[in-house]
């Protein structure tokens, strides 16, 4: 098995406070690892170490093959990223979009054009390729968001809760899109507050108070539980403390 | 609470599309919709902040345009993104909330005492320093200090972990046993079973009102829930049949919605012949997000 993502006891504190408490845990690439947390349980703080913006205070993490403490730029290289609320600029039209984001990325201006072609055929934005992207409808920036993320074709991406607040049907179509690049081989490591969106990864994990409390399929992880959906397992794993720090 | 007509446009941008329902006194109602439906502009259009291009409304009988002074009085409202003060303490911010509307903390903490007693132990603490969960919980004491005979929510779980979206509506719960009427906004609509009715809300239409299990049962198509080892090979080959109207992904399974009837065999045998694995047909009652959609591909097709 092929590992995107590594961690073995990483950890952060700030001051006296762990924000993460030793979490060890292993993607496969082309996985769909839904991370959960209630709000205040260290999993953006995770996050960050996993995408090399923040250093871990002790333990070890390898990201695309490249280790956090010693190699973030790579990383930042080597993975996509997408939040809902950082993705696109609204005033920058669909081409020019494409090209901010595979300069920032160093394509080449070659590369950028193939890039530039292959995402609007696919994404069939053709038509709008010169309207600001503030005026597109939310499921086409977000499909759009989505494939920049992923411009420099890295191994990983990254989704920060990418569907917050979006109507049902655009949710799901979005998930089509993460079905389809994970089936391409590209591992995904998804947040979310949606619990029927964590019953559509391969695996997940829960965070309670900078630990992992549970990891595994979402259906292994009912059964072993017998709890009868997620939503219910992390209500009944992340109720014990609630009066965490935001 | 009652809306008639009400329509908002923001330029060429319609937020609010000849909006009408009805709120009864004493009612936990719920307005359900995404990002952009015009949810936060008809909540400040009923709070007083906004006024409508044309139709009306009434809370507890005032007319939030002309009797706007009237009705602040007796409006609880929290808006959506946290508006205190972050760098007064919890316990300022309360008593600034209390004072604003001539009243205090001593004369009205009864009303808040269920939800304050549980951020109280912090009450020294500047308000921009508390964690999500308690910043909405003093927002809501704030929100109820003068003692309101309504309160208006909007979207005061967006954001918010599973857990403490729970506990806030318990707590809402317990607002409601005391008589208060509530309007609350959310983007969830799994929120929806927790409000005695709710209005689906979507690009400035309202798509329908009523009950929770009055909506689930309005809805007419025949669902399967289907599973398989396979996910998006699944959708696919369900969109593919003939007899779909639609196939959407929900929760650990697949929602195949019908154009007319399939037997379980006849389904079994196509998955079956498309070499799908681990087959799990079963026949679901429709839930809200179901209705959400058929009502939105709808009027689309309108």
């Amino acid at each position: 098995m092929n590992l995107a993502i590594t961690t073995e006891s990483l950890t952060k504190k700030f001051g006296a406070f762990t924000a993460v408490d030793a979490i060890s845990l292993e993607v496969a690439q082309g996985e769909i690892f839904g991370f959960l947390g209630a709000n205040g349980a260290g999993k953006t703080t995770a996050m960050r170490m996993l995408t090399g913006l923040s250093r871990p205070t002790s333990g070890r993490a390898s990201v695309a093959g490249f280790d956090v403490s010693r190699q973030p730029e790579q990383i930042k290289r080597n993975i996509g990223y997408m939040s809902q609320k950082f993705s696109l600029y609204e005033d920058l039209t669909v081409k020019e979009n494409i090209r901010f984001y595979g300069g920032i990325y160093g394509l080449s201006l070659k590369n950028i054009g193939i890039k530039t072609e292959q995402l609007l055929e696919e994404l069939d934005l053709r038509e709008v390729s010169k309207t600001p992207v503030k005026s597109l409808p939310l499921g086409w920036k977000q499909k759009l968001a989505f494939s920049i993320s992923q411009v420099h074709d890295p191994a990983i991406v990254f989704l920060d809760e990418p569907t917050g607040g979006v109507d049902p049907i655009t949710r799901r179509h979005f998930w089509e899109l993460i079905y389809r690049a994970a089936d391409k081989g590209r591992t995904v490591f998804v947040t979310t507050h949606y619990m029927d969106e964590a019953e559509y990864c391969d695996r997940i994990s829960i965070m309670v108070d900078g630990k992992i409390a549970a990891m595994g399929s979402p259906s292994a992880l009912k059964k072993e539980h017998q709890a009868p959906s997620i939503n219910e397992l992390f209500v009944r794993l992340a109720r014990v403390t609630t009066a965490g720090l935001g | 609470m009652s809306i008639h007509h009400i329509s908002k446009s923001y330029g060429p941008v319609q937020a609010l599309n000849d909006v009408s329902f009805e709120v009864s006194k004493g009612e936990l109602f719920g307005l359900i919709g995404p990002d952009g439906a015009g949810k936060t502009t008809l909540i400040r259009i009923l709070t007083t902040l906004l006024l409508p291009d044309s139709g009306e409304a009434r809370v507890i009988g005032l007319d939030p345009v002309k009797e706007f002074r009237a009705l602040r009085k007796h409006v609880g409202y929290m808006p959506g993104r946290f508006s205190l003060y972050q760098d007064l303490t919890v316990e300022e911010n309360l008593n600034f909330f209390a004072t604003i509307f001539g009243t205090s903390v001593r004369e009205n903490y009864h009303l808040i005492k269920d939800i304050y007693s549980q951020i109280e132990p912090f009450k020294d603490r500047k308000a921009g320093n508390l964690s999500g969960g308690m910043k909405q919980k003093l927002a809501l004491s704030c929100a109820m200090i003068h003692e309101p005979e309504v309160l208006i929510l909007d979207e005061p779980t967006t954001g918010v972990d599973a857990v403490s979206r729970k506990e806030f509506w318990e707590m809402l719960h317990r607002l409601k046993d005391r008589g208060i009427t509530i309007l609350v906004s959310t983007p969830y609509m799994d929120e929806a079973s927790l409000c005695d009715r709710v209005a689906l809300i979507q690009n400035g239409h309202i798509l329908n009102v009523g009950a929770p299990a009055d909506l689930v049962k309005s809805y007419s198509r025949h669902l399967w829930a289907v599973k398989a080892s396979h996910t998006l090979r699944l959708i696919e080959d369900l969109r593919k049949h003939p007899a779909a109207y639609s196939a959407f992904p929900f929760g650990d399974s697949v929602h195949l919605a019908l154009k007319g009837e399939l037997a379980e065999g006849e389904l079994l045998d196509y998955l079956s012949k498309k070499e799908h694995r681990e087959i799990e047909i079963k026949a679901v009652e429709a839930n809200i997000e179901d209705v959400f959609m058929e009502l939105m591909a709808k009027k689309q097709a309108v």
